[in-house]
């Protein structure tokens, strides 16, 4: 099959970052100053807490996997930054950066990295599995893919108990592929679903472009078209745009309860895990390219000190704080415990965590 | 504050790294992502990125070295501020949690359950291997039954509940294990013969109790009886005592019963169906003959084991005799010398008992029960009445093991051998 | 006290716990509209509306994903599988996510839902739509699995899981939907973990799930009645958790176990079992513990040859008759 002579990215992609064109759109505008500041804050506390993570990786603490999402914090911080009450997100495991947005603390995210009793998952889940159910967050999931029917499920519960809401379940380009996210798709637009399925496009799964992985008619996002779903692309480096479009796609959501695809291009400026040396697959110039002229994070300072929202001692202030904060939290798990023997094989049922006078079910449940 | 930056891990395998060269130099600033140098894994070659902003204050390591994963490479922090001393090659931090150290492993060699007293009757098969389920090992140990005695009706000859069952209800092993019901008067002038009391029994008496009551009761003892000529044999032993003393002042004297135990070797050599054993489901042949003779001790009985006495010399076998009674008395015996017989003998000749009948040592097929030799009446060959010297010699059999036709020859062939020893040399 | 059938039985229990509680949804292919492909929720749709009895695509991995995702927020999915051949296209989603969420979140989260539907071979259907799966599901920590064998315990155990706040799974029979048996009219469940001794017996124990159990009592009434042999069948019902005293309480009285199962032998349920009765029960044990599975191959098209794929009759008994030797 021929490839489409035009690829359907968004204009603002193709040059370096500059003034955004969404600063004026009413989502944006109507952002109070402390509001701003908040939303720059929370994207350079994920930067800091994601590079802090290289250094504690690299000291050999952290095993398995670990995924930085160093480049792309603008997608995090513009959509989730828009949520409400009963919107809820889900995503795959390159997933430090969502829950840094909807407020788990970097405490416990540090501490459960190191597999500490005192993480967020009480080191039962790992880099890949943070959760903040009270929060809305429903996970850091590890298989490919996999996240998406669990997404449509929280849209179907939320529709389903009456309630204006939507689910985001962000996934990466390598996963568009899976057979689970078709299906997704498929039960999203055929039941009318408040959904939002989050394309975090950077361009490469794991050591694959796009080029070698995916048949696609000149996006991922326009495969929506084959269910009858909306779409759009969004330059992910700009998290005014994100905002802006990401808006759309939620009063849909609110107001239809009918579902979106968003392809967001982003970038990683780190390998797709820290094992994986990205030597083979992208040349060092174009991590170059991005850190210098496409950052979202140096971009969206660089849009706040010309709005004079923030100023460079302000700006330096907030990284010192977060640099500072991501130190401690490194501290902090260092110096945790560890769970225990007898702590395995808790928190595996609900109803053995919750045994009272009115359970029912007998027998042995943890063999031996 | 001055951080130092240590080797990183920079793979899953990596143990140490070389610091192939520096891209920077001391007092230079670098931000962070800055290309420090490179290192050297075991996989690849990789770039050292900055992870701390800040000034270098110091090399430790000079390009070129190869260092393990964590030792200190160089120190980061504000200009103008003094380098830290780096600590040598990190410990690796001790876990919070200690991993539980597996417990060493006990050397629990695989003794069979041995006898409760020491030195006592060993039961002559090792119980826990016998082929029982464990339910009947279970109920024989309850009912103080030698499983391995017991005969098994279950697939492949095993033993199983219902042989225990069975064994333990056969009427006579119901006799009393507890004190004597019946009321006994003391002696009316107070002066008894010994004390009216209750003697505690040993675990040597508890166990000769308990086998030989089962084998009286679980095997069909049936008995024979022959009278030998013992002159010949009489005359033999004091002209190869001589021979031997001539030899020397501490030879070997040989007995009555050496005599006797080499005879009944080969006695079962040329009936060798009566050394062999009731197994339930069919009858082992035993191609040795594992002859145990009786000890009498001062608490009892303990019965040695000779092995494979029809391979051994007459002074073989006496020298080993001699050699197991000492130990016997010593209470030296291992579990290993009684036990393991395929034949027994006893002899109650030293007594003056001219005759008796002893109970089969299970799982033996017979006992040989030898009196004394003693001067009688005889009629000989040509009818003339002379003196004899007569020693009367039983058999007990196993009636399931043992005809009647068998143990005759059997004793048979004993007396022969007795009468003419010159036939023990073919 | 109503003789109902199975298939009936399931219905009730399905009837009863969507007018109990307005958070339970009945999903699966041809569930709602066809009222089922096997009957089972028959009526079910015109009783309580499209909102409750929701017919999906056939999209396993999706739609159980879906209901998976949905229970996250209180909503309490039964979702059917036509078979549970067909769990397989959704593995991940059943194994690795509805088991593992909670455990990974650090007990954040659980995942109330019910996955039921026919797990049996004997229907001439073919190797990739007779799977028995409860063993291979039972090995994941985070899972429960129930095997009813009759009405009574298939409404009564249907009613626990749906009420469990754990993932459930169900495993049903197609040969067994028409049985018919006695089922109480009022509100009652089969709490999970807990075996029933469906005949007693002092000669031999024979365990059982799901359909060896009908097998199992029709063997033990030809040994009794050909050869004067007494047999206690217990019938385990919960996979996951599992009755391990109501197991060990029998070999206790009997001495003899026989573990029938239409798994196939390696790693089915009764391996499982056996290890339990060998470790907790060694000493009680009067001979070997005997198995009949089913033949192990990938199940046979021809139904004459399935019928003895499957442990039948004869090679209960026959097995039977071994262990008591």
């Amino acid at each position: 099959m021929a490839k489409p002579a035009v690829l359907t990215h968004p204009e603002s992609l193709k040059r370096p970052a500059g003034p955004s064109e969404y600063a004026k759109d009413p989502v944006n505008a109507s952002m109070s100053k402390a509001e701003k500041i908040a939303l720059y804050t929370k994207m350079a506390r994920i930067r800091h807490f994601e590079q802090r993570c290289i250094r504690i990786y690299q000291q050999g603490k952290i095993g398995g996997f670990l995924h930085l999402y160093v480049g792309q914090e603008a997608v995090a911080a513009g959509t989730i930054s828009l949520l409400g009450k009963h919107d809820h997100i889900i995503t795959g495991y390159r997933d430090h950066g969502h829950g840094l947005m909807v407020g788990m603390g970097m405490n416990e995210c540090m501490a459960e990295l190191t597999g500490r009793v005192t993480g967020c998952s009480q080191g039962k889940g790992g880099s890949m599995h943070y959760f903040a159910p009270d929060k809305n967050y429903w996970g850091g999931h590890g298989i490919v893919g996999g996240q998406a029917p669990l997404g449509t499920g929280l849209a179907y519960a939320v529709k389903y108990m009456g309630l204006k809401g939507s689910c985001l379940a962000y996934m990466g380009d390598g996963a568009v592929n899976q057979g689970a996210v078709h299906e997704a798709y498929n039960l999203a637009a055929l039941w009318d679903l408040p959904m939002i399925f989050v394309i975090e496009n950077n361009g490469y799964s794991m050591g694959t472009s796009q080029e070698r992985s995916t048949a696609h008619p000149g996006c991922l996002a326009k495969r929506a078209e084959g269910y009858g779903m909306a779409w759009d692309v969004i330059n992910g480096h700009d998290v005014y745009e994100v905002r802006a479009k990401t808006a759309i796609a939620l009063k849909r959501a609110h107001e239809e309860s009918k579902p979106t695809v968003l392809e967001i291009f982003t970038y990683r400026y780190f390998g797709h895990s820290m094992a994986d040396p990205d030597k083979t697959y992208r040349d060092k110039e174009e991590i170059k390219e991005y850190r210098e002229k496409k950052d979202p994070v140096l971009a969206f300072e660089q849009e706040l000190l010309r709005e004079k929202v923030l100023t460079p001692e302000l700006s330096q202030e907030i990284n010192d704080a977060a640099m500072a904060e991501a130190d401690k939290a490194a501290v902090f798990a260092d110096e945790s415990p560890d769970p225990t023997v007898a702590d395995i094989t808790k928190h595996i049922y609900w109803e053995e965590d919750n045994r009272g006078p009115d359970t029912t079910s007998r027998g042995t449940i943890i063999f031996e | 504050m001055a951080e130092i930056i240590d080797m990183p891990k920079l793979s899953d395998t990596m143990s140490v790294g070389t610091l192939v060269k520096w891209n920077i130099k001391e007092g230079q600033t670098v931000a962070f992502g800055d290309i420090l140098g490179e290192v050297e894994t075991d996989k690849a070659t990789m770039e050292l990125s900055c992870t701390v902003p800040g000034t270098i204050l110091k090399i430790y390591a000079p390009a070129g070295s190869q260092l393990p994963v964590g030792a200190p490479i160089c120190a980061i922090g504000k200009k103008g501020e003094a380098a830290p001393e780096p600590a040598a090659a990190p410990a690796p931090k001790a876990p919070v949690t200690a991993v539980p150290a597996i417990p060493e492993k006990t050397d629990v060699s695989c003794i069979p359950a041995a006898p409760s007293s020491s030195g006592s009757v060993a039961p002559q098969s090792d119980a826990s291997r016998a082929k029982a389920s464990p339910y009947a090992k279970r109920m024989a140990e309850k009912a103080a039954l030698n499983v391995a005695a017991l005969a098994g009706t279950g697939p492949g000859g095993r033993v199983v509940g219902r042989d225990v069952a069975a064994a333990a209800s056969a009427p006579a092993v119901a006799a009393p294990s507890g004190p004597l019901n019946v009321a006994v008067a003391p002696p009316a002038d107070g002066k008894g013969i010994q004390p009216d009391a209750d003697v505690p029994v040993g675990g040597m008496r508890q166990t000769i109790a308990r086998r030989l009551l089962e084998s009286k009761v679980t095997v069909p003892h049936f008995y024979l009886e022959v009278e030998v000529d013992a002159a010949p044999l009489m005359a033999m032993r004091e002209s190869l005592n001589k021979r031997l003393a001539e030899a020397g002042t501490d030879a070997i004297k040989l007995s009555v019963n050496d005599f006797i135990l080499k005879a009944s070797a080969e006695a079962l050599r040329r009936v060798p169906a009566v050394n062999a054993s009731w197994a339930g489901t069919s009858i082992r042949t035993h191609g040795a003959v594992h002859l145990s003779f009786g000890v009498a001790l001062e608490d009892g009985l303990v019965t040695p084991v000779i092995r494979d006495a029809h391979a051994k010399t007459l002074k073989d076998i006496a020298v080993e005799a001699k050699s197991l009674i000492g130990k016997a008395r010593s209470k030296k015996l291992t579990p290993n010398e009684m036990s393991g017989s395929t034949f027994t003998v006893t002899n109650l000749g030293m007594y003056g008992v001219t005759g008796f009948f002893g109970i089969i040592n299970v799982p033996n097929a017979a006992i040989l029960s030898v009196g004394a030799t003693i001067k009688k009446p005889v009629v000989d060959a040509q009818d003339r009445l002379v003196i004899g010297h007569r020693m009367v010699i039983g058999l007990s059999g196993d009636h399931r093991v043992v005809d009647g036709a068998n143990g005759a020859q059997f004793l048979q062939a004993l007396k022969q051998l007795l009468e003419e020893p010159a036939l023990m040399l073919i | 006290m109503a003789v109902i059938s199975y298939r009936e039985a399931l219905r009730a229990a399905m009837r009863e716990e969507l007018k109990r509680d307005d958070k339970v949804v009945l999903m699966g292919e041809e569930v709602a509209q066809f009222n089922g492909a096997y009957k089972v929720t028959e009526g079910l749709l015109k009783e309580f509306g499209p909102k409750r009895v929701v017919d999906t695509p056939i999209s396993e991995a999706g739609f159980i994903g879906l209901g998976i995702g949905a229970s996250m927020l209180g909503i309490r999915p039964v979702m059917e599988l036509m078979f549970w051949s067909f769990s397989y296209v959704a593995f991940d989603q059943i194994v690795n996510n509805a088991g593992n969420i909670r455990y990974m979140s650090g007990g954040l989260i659980n995942c109330p839902i019910v996955i039921r539907g026919p797990a049996n071979g004997g229907t001439n259907v073919g190797a990739t739509h007779s799977h028995t799966p409860e063993a291979i599901l039972a090995s994941h920590p985070g899972i429960k699995v129930v095997c009813p064998a009759t009405p009574y315990d298939a409404k009564g155990l249907l009613k626990a899981a749906i009420r469990d706040n754990d993932p459930v799974y169900v495993m049903e029979n197609t040969i067994l939907y028409n049985d018919k048996g006695e089922v109480p009219d009022e509100d009652y469940i089969v709490p999970l973990g807990v075996a029933d001794v469906k005949r007693e017996g002092t000669d031999l124990t024979i365990v059982a799930h799901g359909r060896a159990v009908i097998t199992s009592l029709k063997a033990a009434e030809i040994l009794e009645k050909e050869h004067g042999v007494s047999v206690e069948v217990v019938d385990l019902r919960s996979i996951r958790p599992l009755d391990e005293e109501t197991i060990l309480a029998s070999v206790r009285k009997t001495h003899r176990a026989l573990l029938v199962e239409e798994n196939k032998p390696f790693c089915g349920v009764d391996a499982q079992v056996a290890y339990l009765i060998q470790s907790k029960a060694f000493d009680e044990l009067d001979a070997p513990i005997h198995r009949v599975s089913s033949i192990d191959a990938p199940q046979i098209y021809c139904k004459r040859m399935e019928d003895q794929q499957l442990p039948d009759v004869n090679r209960v008994v026959r097995e039977a008759l071994k262990v008591l030797a």
